[in-house]
C-alpha cells in the first residue's frame, strides 16, 4: 500500500515559485526523508500534504485522502509535529496529553504516550517548567496520542543538543517498530541517514534526488578521495599522479581508487617512503547532498 | 464524544488555563476590583447626573464597573491570549488536530463567560456589602445584558486578532483601542451625553454597554422592565460584525514574517 502520493506538485506565494513540479511516493510503513537546503520548499511540501495549504496544480493523495477537504476524517488518522510549535504553558503533562486524547475516537493511553518520548517522571509537572527539550518531545506526543498510522515529523531536532538528538531520534525508530508511517523533514543529513529508508533531496522547488541513502551515494559522480601528508623533501610536481596539495595534505580525486592506490604506493615503496596518514574516503551522503544543492 | 462533550472540555481546559495564569488572573480579574475600590473611595459621597435622573456615585459606578470587568474578561483576555496562542503555533497545532473549531471557540468564549459571571456577582456583591448601593432592581434584564455583552465582546476580541501583526504588540493594541474608548464612554465617571466626548462613544458599542447594565441596575427605580433595547441592539450589532469579519478574517497561522 502506498501512504503518500505526491504527482506533480506546485505552488507560488505571489512571484515565488516555492514547488515547482514535485513527485514522490512513500510506502506504508516506511520512514521516508524529505531533505532540502532552508526555502527548497519542504516545508510548503509537507504543509499541502498536511492539509495547511492549499496546492496551485498537481494531485496529492494521503492515505487515500485530498488533504485540503479531508476534513474530521482526516485528521483523526494523521498526525502532526510541526515546526514550530508550542505546548500550552499551564497545565501538567498528563492534563495535556488527556485534552488531547479526548480529540481522537482511539486514542493510546496516556502514560504509554508519555513513556514512549521519556517524560513519566515529568507527568504531572507544568509544561512551562519543562525545558526546550522537553516541550519538542511533549510535542511529538501529541502528535502520536491519536495512534495515527502516518505521521510527519518537521525538522524534529532542529536546536537539540546531541543527547537529546540521540533520544528523539530513539522515539522516532520505536514509532517505526509500531508500524507507523514516517514523513520526516530535516537538514541533517546524518538524521537521514540514520532514520530514514529512503530519502528525497529537494533543491529550489524540485526534487534533485532519491532513493536509498546506499542508492543515493552509489549513484553520485563525486570522485573517491585519496590523501596523505606529503613526505619531506618531496615536491607535489614529484608525485606519479596529479594532486592538489592544501596545508601539507596532498588531494587526489580519482574514480578508479585501486588503480590509483596501486600506482600511488607502487611508486612510495620504490622510492622507499612511507606515507603517512594515508587515507582513502568515499563521498559521505554528506558530500553528496551538499553537491546536489550546491547551486542554492 | 457528544458536541456538548467536547465543549464542556475545552471550557474546562480554557479555565484552568486561566486561572492558573497569573498575568490573566491579575489584568482580567484583580483589575476591576482594583478599579473599583480607587474610585469609589476617590468620588466618595459625591451625587452624579445620568441623563434625566441624579444618584450616588457608586449606584453609577457599581453597573459600569461591571460592563468593565466583562469587557476585560472577553475582549481583553481573548484579544490577547489567541495572538499569544497563534504566534507560539497553538492555534496552528490545534488546527491539524480533529478537534472542530466551533468547539475550541465554544471553549474560549465559554470560559470567558464564567469569569464575567463571576467578576459581575464579585462587583456587585462587593458594592452592596461596602459601599452600600442599591440591590439591582432588574436581574433578569441585568443577566440578559451581561450575556449579550459577554458573547458581543468576545466576537470583538476575536476580530481584534486580525489587527494584531504579532504577540509583543497585542497588549498595546488592545489597550490602545480599548482605554481611550472606555474613558470617553464615562466608565469611571458618567459623561454627559450633549458633549462632544459621549457623541464619539455613541457609535462605540462600550458606552451602549454601560447604559444596558444601568438600566437593569436601575437605583432611582425609573424602568418598569430594566432592559434597554436600544443599547443592547447596538451593542449586538457590533458582536454580529465582528463575527462575520472573524468567520472570514481569522488566522489560525502567525503572520510570516
Amino acid at each position: 500500500m502506498t501512504a503518500i502520493v505526491v504527482d506533480g506538485l506546485r505552488k507560488s506565494y505571489g512571484a515565488v515559485e516555492a514547488v515547482r513540479g514535485v513527485s514522490f511516493q512513500v510506502e506504508e510503513g516506511e520512514v521516508f526523508g524529505l531533505l532540502g537546503p532552508n526555502g527548497a520548499g519542504k516545508t510548503t511540501t509537507v504543509e499541502i500534504l498536511e492539509g495547511y495549504r492549499k496546492r496551485d496544480a498537481g494531485n496529492v493523495s494521503v492515505l487515500g485522502i485530498d488533504p485540503h477537504t479531508g476534513g474530521r476524517k482526516f485528521r483523526e488518522r494523521v498526525g502532526l509535529v510541526l515546526q514550530e510549535a508550542a505546548v500550552p504553558p499551564m497545565l501538567s503533562v498528563t492534563e495535556l496529553v488527556e485534552l488531547y486524547r479526548g480529540y481522537y475516537p482511539a486514542p493510546r493511553p496516556a502514560a504509554e504516550i508519555i513513556e514512549l518520548v521519556g517524560l513519566t517522571e515529568k507527568a504531572g509537572e507544568r509544561v512551562r517548567k519543562l525545558s526546550g527539550g522537553q516541550q519538542r518531545r511533549l510535542d511529538v506526543a501529541l502528535g502520536l496520542v491519536g495512534d495515527p498510522e502516518l505521521i510527519f515529523l518537521d525538522e524534529p531536532t532542529t536546536g537539540f543538543d546531541p543527547s537529546a538528538r540521540r533520544a528523539a531520534w530513539e522515539v522516532v525508530r520505536n514509532m517505526r517498530k509500531l508500524g507507523k508511517t514516517i514523513l520526516l523533514t530535516t537538514h541533517y543529513m546524518d538524521e537521514a541517514q540514520f532514520l530514514a529508508d529512503r530519502i528525497c533531496v529537494i533543491a529550489a522547488g524540485k526534487v534533485v534526488a532519491q532513493g536509498t541513502p546506499e542508492t543515493l551515494r552509489a549513484g553520485s559522480e563525486q570522485l573517491t578521495h585519496v590523501r596523505f601528508e606529503l613526505p619531506d623533501g618531496v615536491a607535489v610536481t614529484a608525485l606519479p599522479l596529479a594532486a592538489r596539495l592544501d596545508d601539507g595534505v596532498a588531494l587526489i580525486e580519482t574514480a578508479t581508487p585501486t588503480r590509483t592506490l596501486h600506482d600511488l604506493t607502487t611508486w612510495a615503496l620504490g622510492q622507499g617512503l612511507e606515507l603517512p596518514n594515508l587515507e582513502v574516503a568515499r563521498p559521505s551522503l554528506e558530500d553528496v547532498y551538499l553537491e546536489l544543492t550546491k547551486n542554492e | 464524544m457528544s458536541s456538548a462533550g467536547i465543549a464542556a472540555r475545552q471550557v474546562s481546559f480554557e479555565q484552568k488555563s486561566f486561572w492558573r495564569n497569573p498575568a490573566s488572573a491579575f489584568f482580567a480579574f484583580l483589575f476591576p476590583i482594583i478599579f473599583l475600590v480607587v474610585f469609589a473611595t476617590l468620588f466618595k459621597g459625591q451625587q452624579v447626573q445620568v441623563g434625566p435622573v441624579k444618584t450616588s456615585y457608586d449606584d453609577y459606578y457599581i453597573p459600569a464597573l461591571v460592563a468593565f470587568g466583562v469587557m476585560g474578561a472577553c475582549f481583553t483576555n481573548i484579544a490577547v491570549t489567541l495572538s499569544l496562542r497563534r504566534d507560539n503555533g497553538i492555534l496552528k497545532r490545534l488546527r491539524g488536530t480533529p478537534l472542530p473549531p466551533w468547539a475550541f471557540i465554544a471553549g474560549v468564549v465559554g470560559s470567558s463567560i464564567i469569569v464575567s459571571i463571576v467578576l459581575a456577582l464579585l462587583t456587585t456583591g462587593f458594592g452592596i456589602l461596602v459601599y452600600g448601593v442599591h440591590v439591582p432592581q432588574h436581574i433578569g434584564a441585568a443577566a440578559a445584558t451581561i450575556g449579550v455583552g459577554a458573547l458581543a465582546f468576545c466576537a470583538l476580541g476575536m476580530a481584534m486578532t486580525i489587527v494584531i501583526p504579532n504577540a509583543e504588540a497585542a497588549p498595546a493594541i488592545v489597550n490602545g483601542v480599548f482605554l481611550p474608548i472606555v474613558f470617553i464612554s464615562g466608565t469611571f465617571f458618567p459623561v454627559s451625553s450633549t458633549s462632544v466626548l459621549a457623541q464619539i462613544a455613541e457609535w462605540f458599542p462600550v458606552r451602549h454597554f454601560i447604559n444596558a447594565m444601568f438600566t437593569a441596575f436601575d437605583p432611582a427605580h425609573l424602568y418598569s422592565n430594566g432592559f434597554n433595547g436600544n443599547d443592547l441592539l447596538i451593542m449586538g450589532a457590533w458582536g454580529f460584525g465582528a463575527v462575520l469579519l472573524s468567520s472570514f478574517r481569522f488566522r489560525w497561522e502567525p503572520r510570516k514574517s
